[in-house]
C-alpha cells in the first residue's frame, strides 16, 4: 500500500538543547528536548521551510505514519503531503511538540535531572512566546533562517501570529487559522472548568501523581468531554447524533442512553488514556495568557506594528469558540498596519474542529495561497 | 502584495485591454495609491491597477469562488458582506475606494456610499445606466431590459437598485456628495451628448462636500 499523497513512514527526531531557556514567567528551563518530525526536503538556500504549530492536544506527528500498519496518521495528514495543500514536494515541513507537552518534548512527565523524578507540578508554566522561542532554536539547529510560512490552527494559529511579532524577520507568511488575538472571558471560563475537573480529582495529588502511580483520568476525561462539546457546533452534533438512542429504548437510568453520551465518553476515555493532565493544565493556561495586545494597552494594531509577514487569516462560520469576529479583529489590526493580508471566512458546519476537516474549499484556499509563496 | 508569476501580470493587462472602464478608473488613480475595491470579483481590476499604477490595495468580496480566484491571482482579499458596511476599515485609511458595477446589486445603497466616503479620501462608483436607450426601447416594447451591462433575466438578476444617470446625479445632490468627475461610456467610447440616453456605463469620481 503506497499512498502517493502521503509523506509515508516518518521517524520522530529529538533535538536536545543544553542552553537554558528563560521563560516569560521568569522561570528558567536549564535544558530541554524538543521532539519533531520533518517532511520534504530543505532546499540549499534553506528558504522553503514551513513550520506547523499544534493546538491544545496536538503533537509533532503532523503527517504520515509511524509504521506500515499505523491506523492513525498525523493529525493534519489531510493537509500535508505530496500534492496536498501544504505540498511536501515544494516545502520542507516541520512539526514540533511544544514544551510542556507529553509526546516527547520536555514537559511535566519528563524527568527533572536535578531531582531524578518527573517534573510534575514543578514544571514551569509555559506561554505561546516561550514556545516560539524554543521553536526558533530548533529552526537555528536545522539551518532555517527564515520560514517561508508558519502555519497553525487555534492555539497553533496564535503561535503563527506570535512568530510574526517575536521574529518579524524570520517568517515571510503566517497562516493564522481559527485563531483569536486573545481568549474571551467565556473561553477562559471553559478552560477553568477543565482545570478544576483535573485539579480536584483526588488522584491528581497536586500534580505529582506520577510518584503515586496514579493518573487523574476522571478529571482529564471530563475536561476533554467539556472541550469536545465546545469544539463542535450544535448543528454538527445534531446532524451526527441528534437525540438518537443507543439501544432504541429509554431505560430510565444514568447509563449511556443517547449516542451523544456514548461519543463523549469514548472521546474522553481515549484522551485520558494517552494525554497528561499536567500538560492539559499548561496548554489551557497558555491559551488564557496569550494576549499580544496586553503590552500595548489593549491596542492590537499597535501590537502588530512590528510584523513584516504576509498573512492568510481563516475562520469558520460555525466556530463559536474562536468565532469569525475574533479573526476579523486580527485582520483589522493587520489592515491598520497596511500588511498584505487575505481573509477567508469559510462556511462550515463543524464548529472549531472545522480547521482539521478536509473541506475542499478550505483546502483550495490554503493551497492557492501557498502556491504564491515562493 | 504576494508575488505572483509573470504570467498572471500579463493576464491582467490583456483582460483590461477590453475593459474600457478599467482604463478609465486607472486614469483617476494616482500611481502608488492605496486602493480598496469593493465587490472585487476575481481581483482583475486590482491586478490591473497593481500592474499599471503600482497601487497597494485590498479587495472585498463575499463569494467563495471569487475569494479563491483572488488568492490565486495574488490579490489581497477580505471576505465579507458589503451589506454590513465597512467595519474593520478605519476612517480615511484609503486614497480611493472603488465600487465597480456593484452598486446596483446592493440593498444598503446609501449606507455603502457613506461608508466609502468614510473610509476613502475619494470614491469611484460605476454602474450600468438603466436609462440607456436600448433599455428604454426594450421597456417600451414591453420587456425588462437585457443588455451587455445588464446580462440577466428579470428572474435571476442580482440587481435590486438599478438607476439612471439622472437618478444618480440627484442622489449625489441630495446626499451632499460633490461629484468631481463623471464619465459615461458605450462600447468603450466616451459619450458627451445626451449621456443618460446614449450611455450604457456611468462612472463617477467623488469626495465629501467641502
Amino acid at each position: 500500500m503506497s499512498d502517493s499523497s502521503s509523506v509515508g513512514i516518518v521517524v520522530p527526531q529529538i533535538a536536545h538543547f543544553a542552553e537554558p531557556l528563560a521563560l516569560r514567567s521568569g522561570a528558567i528551563l536549564p535544558a530541554y528536548d524538543l521532539v519533531y518530525e520533518t517532511y520534504g526536503t530543505l532546499n540549499a538556500a534553506g528558504t522553503n521551510a514551513v513550520l506547523v504549530c499544534h493546538a491544545l492536544s496536538g503533537t509533532h506527528h503532523v503527517a504520515g505514519k509511524h509504521h506500515e500498519n499505523d491506523k492513525h496518521p498525523g493529525w493534519w495528514d489531510n493537509m500535508i503531503g505530496p500534492g496536498k495543500p501544504i505540498d511536501t514536494n515544494r516545502f520542507f515541513v516541520i512539526g514540533v511538540n511544544n514544551l510542556g507537552g507529553c509526546h516527547g518534548s520536555t514537559g511535566p512527565v519528563s524527568i527533572n535531572p536535578a531531582t531524578g523524578k518527573p517534573w510534575g507540578s514543578s514544571f514551569p508554566i509555559v506561554t505561546v512566546d516561550d514556545w516560539v522561542l524554543a521553536q526558533s532554536r530548533l529552526a537555528d539547529r536545522l539551518g532555517i533562517e527564515c520560514f517561508a510560512a508558519v502555519v497553525g490552527g487555534s492555539l497553533g494559529g496564535m503561535q503563527a501570529l506570535q512568530w510574526t511579532l517575536t521574529f518579524p524577520d524570520r517568517v515571510r507568511h503566517a497562516l493564522v487559522i481559527a485563531a483569536a488575538p486573545n481568549l474571551t472571558a467565556q473561553n477562559i471560563a471553559f478552560n477553568e472548568v477543565a482545570r478544576q475537573a483535573i485539579t480536584t480529582d483526588p488522584d491528581f495529588h497536586g500534580g505529582d501523581f506520577y510518584e503515586h502511580n496514579m493518573v487523574p483520568w476522571r478529571g482529564l476525561r471530563i475536561a476533554r468531554m467539556l472541550g469536545h462539546i465546545t469544539y463542535l457546533s450544535d448543528d454538527a452534533m445534531g446532524a451526527k447524533f441528534g437525540r438518537k438512542l443507543r439501544s432504541g429504548d429509554i431505560k430510565y437510568s444514568f447509563d449511556v442512553e443517547f449516542e451523544m453520551e456514548s461519543y463523549l465518553r469514548y472521546q474522553g476515555d481515549k484522551f485520558a488514556e494517552s494525554f497528561d493532565a499536567n500538560t492539559y493544565l499548561r496548554m489551557t493556561r497558555a491559551l488564557d495568557y496569550f494576549d499580544p495586545a496586553a503590552d500595548y494597552e489593549g491596542n492590537l494594531s499597535a501590537a502588530l506594528a512590528n510584523a513584516k509577514a504576509d498573512f492568510l487569516v481563516v475562520s469558520f462560520t460555525s466556530d463559536w469558540r474562536f468565532s469569525p469576529a475574533r479573526s476579523r479583529e486580527i485582520v483589522k489590526a493587520l489592515l491598520d498596519n497596511e500588511r498584505d493580508v487575505t481573509y477567508a471566512e469559510l462556511t462550515a458546519a463543524h464548529g472549531h474542529d472545522a480547521f482539521l476537516m478536509p473541506d475542499k474549499h478550505y483546502h483550495d484556499v490554503v493551497r492557492a495561497y501557498l502556491e504564491n509563496v515562493e | 502584495m504576494t508575488h505572483v508569476p509573470a504570467q498572471a501580470h500579463a493576464h491582467f493587462s490583456e483582460a483590461a485591454a477590453e475593459r474600457r472602464d478599467f482604463t478609465a478608473i486607472a486614469q483617476w488613480i494616482a500611481p502608488g495609491a492605496k486602493v480598496l475595491d469593493l465587490g472585487c470579483g476575481d481581483g482583475s481590476l486590482l491586478g490591473y491597477l497593481r500592474d499599471t499604477k503600482n497601487v497597494r490595495g485590498y479587495g472585498v468580496e463575499k463569494d467563495d469562488a471569487n475569494v479563491l480566484a483572488c488568492i490565486k491571482n495574488g490579490i489581497n482579499v477580505i471576505q465579507m458582506n458589503l451589506e454590513e458596511g465597512l467595519a474593520g476599515f478605519e476612517a480615511q485609511s484609503f486614497d480611493v475606494v472603488i465600487l465597480s458595477q456593484t452598486l446596483q446589486a446592493m440593498y444598503s445603497t446609501e449606507r455603502i456610499v457613506q461608508e466609502m466616503l468614510r473610509v476613502g479620501k475619494e470614491a469611484i462608483v460605476t454602474f450600468p445606466n438603466f436609462g440607456f436607450w436600448k433599455h428604454r426601447l426594450q421597456l417600451i416594447l414591453g420587456n425588462m431590459p437585457v443588455s451587455k451591462n445588464l446580462p440577466y433575466q428579470w428572474y435571476d438578476t442580482p440587481n435590486v437598485h438599478l438607476c439612471t444617470i439622472s437618478d444618480f446625479d440627484n442622489f449625489c445632490r441630495d446626499h451632499h456628495i460633490t461629484v468631481q468627475e463623471r464619465l459615461v461610456i458605450t462600447d468603450g467610447k466616451t459619450i458627451h451628448l445626451a449621456p443618460n440616453l446614449l450611455g450604457s456605463l456611468a462612472m463617477y469620481r467623488f469626495g465629501n462636500a467641502a
